[in-house]
């Protein structure tokens, strides 16, 4: 399974990049995929926290994520002003 | 993209917000204004970049006015934020929310700004004189 996944804010930073392909055997839920960015960058640990949106919703840890599903990480949120 | 529930490069005209949620039977009327503050942490501030994942965070706050309806339901309410570049004293939101009287307008308008800081996907970097960074990003 391939999926391709949007990056925003300091999670772009610390990929370098604006969107991210990620190939995995079998399903995949939220918790491993983010197992797997915090074992593939490091610094994804750091964060205070980060999100998974599927289909521009907030996805729990146990969502499975499938092929054509727009996923996008969304790292600690500071819209608004002070 | 509504004309209540609005993300734009552009200015923030706030009278304007205000006519789109102005009704004859709705007499109070809060507005909330989110303007970039000259020093953060003893930091000078050069300006704010603002980025949001549009169409999750047009749908996020659609969900706060949603959500805000079922407790106020006779509630209006309009949410504008700015992306891009903002300088120190520019507008960043305008939230205005219209309601009969004036103690739920002010109720209605601060669950509003308070859950979008909570849950709308923009993110705002703090350009200083000497370096920036991802504001709350890091604990």
């Amino acid at each position: 399974m391939k999926i391709q996944v949007l990056l925003f804010g300091i999670a772009r930073d610390i990929v370098g990049s604006s969107q991210l392909s990620l190939s995995h055997d079998g399903a995949l839920d939220v918790k491993t995929f983010k197992q797997i960015l915090k074992d593939k960058y490091p610094k994804m640990s750091h964060l205070s926290y980060f999100k998974v949106a599927v289909n521009q919703e907030f996805a729990k840890d146990d969502r499975v994520l499938n092929e054509g599903d727009e996923i996008a990480l969304i790292p600690p949120v500071s819209g608004g002003s002070f | 993209m509504s004309d209540l529930i609005h993300i734009t490069n552009d200015i923030l005209e706030v009278e304007k917000i205000v006519s789109l949620v102005s009704h004859p039977e709705l007499g109070g009327i809060s507005v909330f204004i989110g303007a970039v503050r000259n020093r953060t942490q003893g930091k000078n501030v050069v300006r704010l970049e603002y980025e949001a994942y549009e169409p999750m965070a047009v749908a996020e706050m659609t969900r706060i006015c949603n959500r805000l309806k079922e407790q106020w339901s006779d509630a209006r309410v309009a949410i504008h934020h700015r992306v891009g570049i903002l300088t120190v004293g520019e507008a960043a939101v305008v939230i205005a929310v219209a309601t009969p009287h004036r103690d739920h307008a002010f109720a209605a308008c601060k669950f509003a700004i308070d859950t979008l800081k909570e849950t709308v996907p923009i993110w705002k970097k703090e350009v200083f004189e000497d370096g920036e960074v991802w504001v709350a990003a890091h604990p």
